[in-house]
């Protein structure tokens, strides 16, 4: 029988007192939201905190919304909803192809961005899509907020910029014009953690590509930001062969480890096959090109 | 530490630890073994029931995250003898053998019917994607959901 180890529950009223009760509980306290990562962390042992604080009932935290020009979406904001927005389908096309291939429907009905986004699992899907819509994250403590690039929000396998007494309250996703995105998987069955995934969003500036940002899920220690692959298509038209070659940049900068989901080859293959294809569905819906 | 859930519409009290799984505060409480506990993983979908009307996996989440929620499991979908479209599919249409995911089964495509009353095959194959059935195949299943969408959809007719 899985159980989790034992700890001490209890429920945040507010987004302040989740945070006092973090300052005051110190390092072996932690935030659970879906608890769909966590949970299942705690069963294994590998995560084993000695309290936890269920910020389930801080629906403030859940909405995607327009404002000015970016795209807010907050902490507890469930991957179904996600799914289901059609303000982030019409912007950023790039969640709904994840959402779809995020565990299952059953899963999706509790799990969350916040909680996706801090668990901060190499092979979980939302950070790669988080990390190629260049997207900030809102954290906060006692003191108040900061916003921190996505480029330097995971910093080590499992690890965040989030600190000890801070909490993810907002995803926030700056709207350009010209924007296309797209994310594709592999996985061994529904449901599954990739075996390799790429996200890829461009903005283009008529004929050229303004900016692009690429990053891969499940093959490297952290989601892999491939910005040698970035640099290439600023500036360019886009064609296929400059899909092509990200692609292989792409592969050339993963480093994926040999496992049950496949030996390293493979998934490095994956990688940029999958970069190439996200990047020619992006660039199609940037256009316009694709229904 | 005491918790109360709404299972079935009915107050459920008990003094747990924290980290008791709803799968077994639904066992054990109230005796209620038609949720089954299996891969403890969240991957095989036979400990889904529904909170708040969507499904989710009894094993994967605490019992104290449920206060003040609503939780029904597959034993409210008879009523008075009388057993739910779906659970009448499932018998008509072959879909469980040694019926271990049924439960989850029936669970997951109640709140589907619930949302989508007619759901295309594909719909409902996407809707159990969570679920894993390992006698049966999938194939009555769909079909016994398809057969719960069409017998409600007559009934409704004829109200």
């Amino acid at each position: 029988m899985q159980t989790p180890g034992p700890f001490e529950y209890e429920r945040a009223t507010s987004v302040e007192g989740a945070i006092a009760s973090l300052q005051r509980l110190g390092p072996d306290a932690r935030i659970i939201a879906g608890g769909h990562s966590l949970l299942p962390m705690m069963k294994l042992r590998l995560a084993n905190p000695e309290h936890l604080i269920d910020i389930n009932d801080l629906t403030e935290l859940a909405y995607i919304r327009e404002e000015g020009p970016e795209i807010l979406i907050g902490a507890m904001t469930r991957h179904v909803d996600l799914l289901e927005s059609e303000l982030l389908a019409r912007h950023f096309p790039v969640f709904r192809d994840a959402e779809q291939v995020i565990a299952d429907p059953v899963v999706r009905n509790r799990g969350t961005i916040g909680g996706s986004l801090c668990q901060a699992d190499a092979a979980e899907d939302l950070s790669a899509v988080c990390s190629a819509a260049k997207a900030n994250v809102v954290i906060r403590n006692a003191e108040g907020e900061r916003v921190v690039a996505m480029g330097d929000f995971h910093v080590g396998p499992f690890m965040t910029a989030v600190s000890d007494g801070e909490i993810l309250t907002e995803v926030r996703l700056p709207v350009r014009p010209g924007g296309g995105s797209a994310h594709e998987k592999v996985e061994r069955r529904a449901g599954d953690f990739a075996i390799a995934a790429a996200s890829a969003c461009v903005w283009l500036d008529g004929d050229t590509i303004a900016d692009a940002g690429i990053a891969l899920s499940a093959v490297g220690p952290t989601t892999i930001d491939v910005t040698r692959a970035e640099e290439v298509l600023r500036g360019k038209v886009p064609s296929e062969e400059l899909f092509v070659q990200a692609g292989e940049i792409a592969a050339e900068d993963c480093m994926p480890m040999s496992d049950g989901r496949g030996p390293a080859d493979y998934k490095r293959h994956l990688a940029g096959v999958l970069t190439k294809r996200a990047l020619r569905r992006a660039a199609a819906r940037a256009l316009h090109q694709e229904a | 530490m005491q918790v109360t859930v709404t299972i079935n519409g009915e107050a459920v009290s008990r003094d747990v630890e924290p980290r008791t799984l709803l799968v077994h505060f639904i066992r054990d409480t109230p005796g209620l073994t038609g949720t089954h506990w299996g891969c403890d993983t969240s991957n095989c979908g036979a400990c889904v029931v529904l909170m708040d009307d969507k499904p989710v996996k009894s094993c994967t989440t605490l019992a104290v995250m449920c206060e003040g929620h609503e939780i029904r499991t597959v034993e409210s979908l008879e009523v008075d003898g009388e057993l739910d479209p779906v659970q009448q599919g499932f018998h008509e249409m072959h879909a469980l053998h040694c019926g271990f995911c049924t439960p989850g089964m029936l669970m997951t495509s109640r709140a589907l019917l619930d949302e989508n009353p007619d759901p295309s095959d594909l719909e409902i194959r996407t809707a159990i994607s969570g679920a894993i059935c390992r006698c049966t195949g999938y194939k009555n299943i769909v079909a016994a959901v398809r057969w719960a969408a069409e017998h409600e959809a007559s009934t409704r007719q004829e109200a």
